[in-house]
Formats: C-alpha cells, sequence, structure tokens
C-alpha cells in the first residue's frame, strides 16, 4: 500500500528516524512558547527551505500536504480581519503552518519500516502488557485487510448497482462490518491452528 | 485472545476502508466522512474496551505515515494541526460508545444511538474544541461555533450507528462482543 513517505530521496530520507522524531518533538514544543511573529516566520522558513532542499517537486508536495490547514487559515484570517487584530491571526497561523509543516516533513521522508522501529524500541517498556510480537501482528493485519476490505466495498457496490439505480451510500456499511467480524473470526481460527498469536 | 486480536485489527482496517467512501466538505475543512461512523461503530460492535484499542490501532498506523484518514489524510502532522483534539478523542468516543452499550440494556439500536451521540459527539466534542481552541488560540466557545458545523452530520452518523448496530445484531446476534460478553451487573 501507499505511503506517505515521499519517493524524491532527499538528504533527510538518509537520517536515522529516532533523532529526527525527537528534534521534531523539540521544535513542535518549542514553537508553542513563542508567540513573537518574527521569530515564527524564521521558523516556517527555515522548515521551508529543508523542503526546498529536497528540491522543487518535493517542495510541491508538502504544499500540498499542507492543503487541508487552508480553511482553517482563512477562518482565523477572516476573524482577525474582524477583530482588527492581524498581529495575533498571523502569529496563529504561522505556528500552525509551521509545527504541520516539519511534522509532515519527518513523515515524507522517514519510510514505514523506519517507523515501525522506533515504534517497536518505544513500546519495549509495555513488553509484559503488550507483546512486541502481538503488536506487530495486529499492524500486519490492518495493512494486509485494508485492501481485503475495499475490494469487498467494491463487490457490495457493485451488487447494489446491478440491483438499484440509487447510489449505495450507508447502506453497504453493514454488510462490510459484518465481512469483517466473519474475517476476524475465520483469522482468529487459523491463527490458532497455527499456534497462536504469541 | 486470538478473536480480540483479530477483531480490534479487522475493525481498525473497517474505520480506513469507511474513510475511502466519498465525503464532502464542510466550510470549516473538517470533512464529513463515514469514518467517524466507523469510530462509533467500533464502540458499539467491539464494546468499550477492544473499540478503543481498534481505534488506537488506527491512530498509530496514521502515526506511521500511512494516507488513512479520509481525504488521504495522514502522517505525523495531523496530531498538531486544528483537528488533532478530534482524533485524541476518537478513541475515548468509542470507549464512551461501548460502555453505554454494554452497561444499558436497552435494544441495540437505542443502546448504538445513545452510546454514539454520549460518545461520537459529547465526548469526541469536548476532545476536538478544546484541540481547536488550542491550536487556533480562540475561547472555548468560539471553538464551539467552528466544531457546531458538524453537529447535523454527526447527529445523521449517531442514528446510522444505532440502524447499523440493530442490523449487525439481527445478522450475527453472537458477533456483537459489546453484549455477548457484558457483565450483568
Amino acid at each position: 500500500m501507499l505511503t506517505l513517505t515521499s519517493p524524491v530521496e532527499t538528504a533527510l530520507h538518509r537520517l536515522r528516524a529516532g533523532p529526527k522524531l525527537a528534534v521534531l518533538a523539540g521544535f513542535t514544543f518549542a514553537l508553542f512558547w513563542i508567540s513573537a511573529p518574527l521569530w515564527l516566520g524564521f521558523a516556517l522558513v527555515a522548515v521551508g527551505g529543508l523542503y526546498l532542499q529536497g528540491g522543487v517537486q518535493f517542495f510541491r508536495h508538502g504544499v500540498a500536504m499542507l492543503r487541508p490547514l487552508w480553511p482553517f487559515v482563512a477562518v482565523v484570517g477572516l476573524w482577525h480581519l474582524w477583530t482588527e487584530d492581524l498581529a495575533a491571526g498571523g502569529v496563529i497561523v504561522l505556528r500552525m503552518l509551521a509545527a504541520v509543516a516539519a511534522a509532515n516533513l519527518v513523515t515524507m521522508t522517514t519510510r514505514l519500516s523506519d517507523m515501525i522501529a522506533v515504534l517497536e524500541r518505544l513500546a519495549r517498556p509495555l513488553a509484559p502488557v503488550l507483546p512486541p510480537r502481538r503488536l506487530a501482528l495486529a499492524i500486519a493485519l490492518v495493512i494486509r485487510f485494508i485492501p481485503v476490505l475495499t475490494e469487498r466495498m467494491g463487490h457490495l457496490a457493485q451488487a447494489w448497482r446491478a440491483r438499484s439505480g440509487r447510489r449505495p451510500g450507508w447502506r453497504l456499511i453493514a454488510p462490510a462490518a459484518l465481512a469483517a467480524l466473519d474475517d476476524a473470526e475465520q483469522v482468529a481460527n487459523a491463527l490458532r491452528a497455527r499456534g497462536g498469536a504469541g | 485472545m486470538e478473536r480480540s486480536l483479530t477483531h480490534i485489527a479487522l475493525f481498525a482496517a473497517l474505520i480506513a476502508v469507511l474513510g475511502l467512501v466519498p465525503r464532502v466538505d464542510l466550510a470549516t475543512g473538517v470533512p464529513i466522512t463515514a469514518q467517524s461512523l466507523g469510530i462509533m461503530l467500533c464502540g458499539t460492535v467491539l464494546g468499550a474496551k477492544r473499540g478503543a484499542l481498534a481505534v488506537l490501532l488506527f491512530l498509530l498506523l496514521v502515526a506511521l505515515g500511512l494516507p488513512l484518514l479520509s481525504g488521504g489524510r495522514g502522517g505525523l502532522g495531523v496530531f498538531v494541526g486544528p483537528s488533532a483534539g478530534f482524533l485524541v478523542g476518537f478513541p475515548v468516543a468509542a470507549f464512551v460508545a461501548g460502555w453505554v452499550m454494554q452497561r444499558t440494556t436497552l435494544p441495540p439500536f437505542w443502546a448504538a444511538a445513545c452510546g454514539a451521540v454520549i460518545g461520537g459527539i459529547g465526548v469526541l466534542y469536548i476532545f476536538g474544541i478544546s484541540g481547536m481552541a488550542l491550536v487556533l488560540d480562540k475561547s472555548l466557545s468560539e471553538a464551539a461555533l467552528l466544531g457546531l458545523a458538524f453537529l447535523p452530520g454527526d447527529v445523521i452518523k449517531a442514528v446510522l450507528a444505532g440502524l447499523l448496530t440493530q442490523a449487525i445484531a439481527r445478522a450475527r446476534p453472537g458477533a456483537l462482543l459489546s453484549r455477548r460478553d457484558a457483565p450483568a451487573a
């Protein structure tokens, strides 16, 4: 399945995932303490520079990932235009953009396998409650069954269209949930037959 | 044990798949999708604990960088954005919805619809609105105004959650984990 990791290889791809996440955590924490527009603008430009360093295509992709934020930017902008306090609005927007852009940058430059490795290390203290093998199995099952259930939904939609001219909509969800329940029973039996989930 | 694990994993996958169902965007940018319906169903079908774990597993995969949130969003960015509060509230919402389902003896439709309203609207909005207030630096009442835009859609979804849970209860009475091993007291 497709991940959000960028296919454009950048220098940041070669950094280790753990330190990158630690720097991100520090950066995000700092952003919420800074309230000077100048420094926040500087932070956003710095993040933008890191994107540009991966090339124009990479930068464009990064900007596209911020698209869900524009409505919020618009709402905050209008709000502060109305209260005539544009500086405060600027602080909010700059901080939000810098925080989300930096987090997206780490996601775009870290492979799923590296992220899972970090997760395994972080989850190690939880081992008595949550054995690492069980967590890994759960993650693998979800990744495997998303395409399976998507296909099942597709079949259900086709069957619906063969019977009705109207759009299927929410009516497919009950059979899809039933399919998920049945699959869960069968996979559980299969796991048990093969020695359990460990 | 295996049954719990596979149910949690399969419902985490179901939340992801429901995010792919076509959606409508509201003026405030938070999309209305069947995804939050999936969150409610996790609670009402799997029960409080398993439902919350399924949602947590789903969020974990989002954080790892899979674009599973509605509209193909995902990665770490969504956890610091304006709708992050809703994400934090998702597992709690599923837990509360499941808890209501387990603790009441109402028929499945009413129990699930009540659970979805209390968990999927009441509890979820507390988290979501606090998150928006924090990130957008607004007061809670100002943020609540933004959140109100989703209320009609979510009320419809709570009713749907009730209908769907009822349909599942009829088709596979034994599969409704929230009711099957519910403590009597």
